[in-house]
């Protein structure tokens, strides 16, 4: 088999396994609940009966292992359980499938990280290039301290900075980002714009300086030193020499930038009451809803480690030294 | 005394003529040396550390002392004015600086003690017990820790311990992996295979024998850590999930009065009320930054 084939298998591999050792421990969460969660559930007022009830809905009279492959199965399926609020202590039972709370937050969490990245990675290649082309000059220094600023900055700082002064000093977009299913596209757009900032300043910092860094790095190989010999321009140096070598850095960079995204959105929905996975999140980490949070869990996860997988085939493929074999 | 006068010692001869540097003239010659940007940092994180120790003296009021007036403005009494219950918020920002760095400090402490040692032992000792540490720390590391932390928090629910573990163990990952980095390349030197004939212990030699050369990249590491720990517990404070209420702590509070942003356009003072907290925390971690990169360049001995 051809070597790249080799490490991409083996990589993918490892991917997948990675993918069941992560839902095996966000399943074994549910285990470390103290025992008389159910009653914590359901309310003091709960009978006996109802919570021997919903003790066996959730199959805690079975074993666990038996347990984690039916749930592997029913998330597999689609199916990610049933919340825990909406329960009453009468064993009235009010509660919604998972599934139902989760899939249209998810399609806006989708919405406002594919906003950030149509303005981000662009933002990121074009200020990353420029730098290197002009480097050390004042445009790369200060481009360089904004950056470093934004990097130490905490995620609700900036969001609120800017809130400051786009929303409340002038109210150029509303500080608030509510929207549903029947917003229109446009007015979609003009109220995510905040979130999409906020994120989009932290993570341009960190995919510029990589960008950067990487074609930096390539300019001190042999082949750029003759192309300049041969009396190419630092301009044709850089996009016509160093880019295409960047390019396996840059993806990787990406791809991983991306992948932070999913952490960065929690806590950027929550600033602008964004109705997205990021809020439900955190709202059923307050109330205690164990299934929601798994679930929520498990979509940051999955998408994390893909991302992260993406990156390391991309690095992969695009190496020559590996496409080539001795 | 004609025999003490006969001993003769080279080192004495060598040195007579010139004055022994301590450790202190060492230091403030280092200091002299220091750029502009971690001075800042050094005179910043003395501050922040002066106001932790000595809240309860500087604060004007208690930490959780409640005043008539909620949303008060800024200045008479209360000098950034109160929160939505009549805090005031100065004291408030004071005791802050205890809680937050405090709790922050523990938490990197306690992620190094664990992380740092058990990358010595998987250093150490390269067989099952490197691969199945190795091992596990990947598949930590596949989640991303905020995540984790959040799953981690609504099954044990968010008190300071609980905080404080979590956090602490979520991030000795990246310390294991470091310090395992470091160590295997100084676990294959000769004094250490020295150590080992002498018949010294784990302990001896992780502590004598290898912690001291590895110490640079550590102490770095424990700055960024800092930072990194101090901004995850703010986050989650910030969600309403990390330290939770009356305690006094930076990032509650910017939400706790995360509405006032909406009066900035009638009185600027009382709209910037939220982002002094969160200013503190940010100025924070510049400050930390500024001086892991002094220090990292000092130690390395990269020079532009």
């Amino acid at each position: 088999m051809h070597p790249v084939l080799t490490t991409v298998v083996q990589r993918l591999g490892l991917g997948i396994l990675t993918l069941f050792v992560v839902s095996f421990i966000i399943f074994a969460s549910i285990e470390l609940l103290p025992g008389d969660f159910g009653q914590a559930v359901l309310g003091q007022a709960a009978t006996e009966e109802t919570v021997a009830a919903f003790r066996k809905e959730l199959g805690l009279d079975q074993p666990a292992y038996i347990r984690y492959f039916e749930w592997v199965g029913n998330v597999l399926q689609g199916d990610l359980g049933t919340s825990f609020s909406g329960r009453a202590a009468s064993g009235v039972d009010r509660s919604r499938p998972v599934l139902e709370l989760v899939a249209p937050r998810l399609e806006n969490t989708l919405f406002l990280a594919g906003m950030t990245a149509a303005i981000a990675v662009p933002l990121a290649l074009f200020l990353g290039i420029t730098t290197a082309l002009y480097r050390n000059s004042i445009y790369d220094r200060s481009v360089n301290a904004a950056t470093l600023t934004t990097i130490s900055f905490p995620e609700f700082f900036v969001a609120y900075i800017l809130i400051l002064f786009l929303a409340s000093l002038n109210p150029i977009f509303p500080s608030l980002a509510n929207i549903d299913a029947t917003t229109e596209f446009w007015d979609r757009i003009y109220r995510t714009a905040l979130p999409a900032l906020t994120l989009t300043l932290v993570i341009v910092a960190h995919m510029m300086r990589m960008t950067r860094a990487a074609i930096i790095n390539l300019l001190a190989s042999p082949y750029i030193q003759m192309a300049r010999l041969t009396g190419a321009s630092q301009r044709e140096v850089i996009l016509k020499h160093a880019l295409p070598n960047a390019w396996a850095p840059i993806a990787t960079v990406i791809a991983f930038n991306l992948a932070y995204l999913v952490v960065g959105v929690v806590v950027v929905e929550v600033v602008f009451v964004y109705p997205g996975i990021g809020q439900l999140m955190v709202d059923s980490v307050t109330s205690r809803d164990i299934p929601v949070v798994q679930a929520c869990a498990l979509i940051f996860a999955i998408t994390y480690i893909l991302l992260n997988l993406i990156a390391d085939v991309i690095g992969i493929i695009t190496n020559p030294r590996l496409l080539h074999p001795k | 005394m004609t025999q003490t006068s006969q001993t003769y010692s080279a080192k004495d001869e060598a040195t007579s003529f010139l004055a022994q540097r301590t450790a202190w003239d060492r230091t403030k010659i280092l200091l002299k040396k220091s750029p502009f940007t971690a001075r800042f940092g050094m005179i910043v994180i003395a501050l922040y550390v002066i106001v932790a120790v000595f809240a309860p003296w500087i604060a004007p009021y208690g930490e959780a002392e409640v005043f008539p007036t909620p949303y008060a403005p800024w200045g008479g009494d209360h000098m950034f004015g109160t929160d939505q219950i009549g805090r005031d918020i100065l004291s408030r920002m004071i005791y802050g600086a205890r809680n937050t760095v405090g709790i922050a400090f523990a938490t990197t402490i306690l992620a190094f003690l664990i992380g740092a040692s058990l990358g010595l032992a998987a250093a150490i000792n390269r067989s099952w017990l490197d691969q199945f540490i190795s091992r596990s720390v990947d598949v930590l590391m596949a989640i991303p820790s905020l995540i984790f932390a959040l799953v981690l928090l609504s099954i044990f629910g968010s008190s300071v311990i609980n905080l404080i573990i979590i956090i602490a163990v979520l991030d000795s990952t990246r310390v294991f992996r470091l310090t395992r980095a470091v160590a295997v390349n100084v676990v294959v030197m000769d004094y250490v295979e020295a150590a080992k004939l002498r018949g010294e212990g784990l302990g001896w030699i992780m502590r004598r024998e290898i912690l001291p050369n590895i110490m640079p990249p550590l102490v770095a590491e424990f700055g960024l850590r800092f930072c990194f720990v101090f901004l995850t517990i703010a986050a989650l404070s910030f969600l309403g999930v990390g330290i939770q209420p009356p305690t006094a702590d930076w990032g509650s509070m910017v939400r706790e009065n995360a509405s006032l942003i909406q009066f900035a356009q009638y009185d600027l003072k009382a709209g910037l009320t939220p982002l002094l907290p969160a200013a503190a925390i940010a100025l924070l971690t510049v400050a930390v930054n500024f001086v892991v990169d002094w220090f990292l360049h000092h130690t390395s001995g990269i020079k532009d």
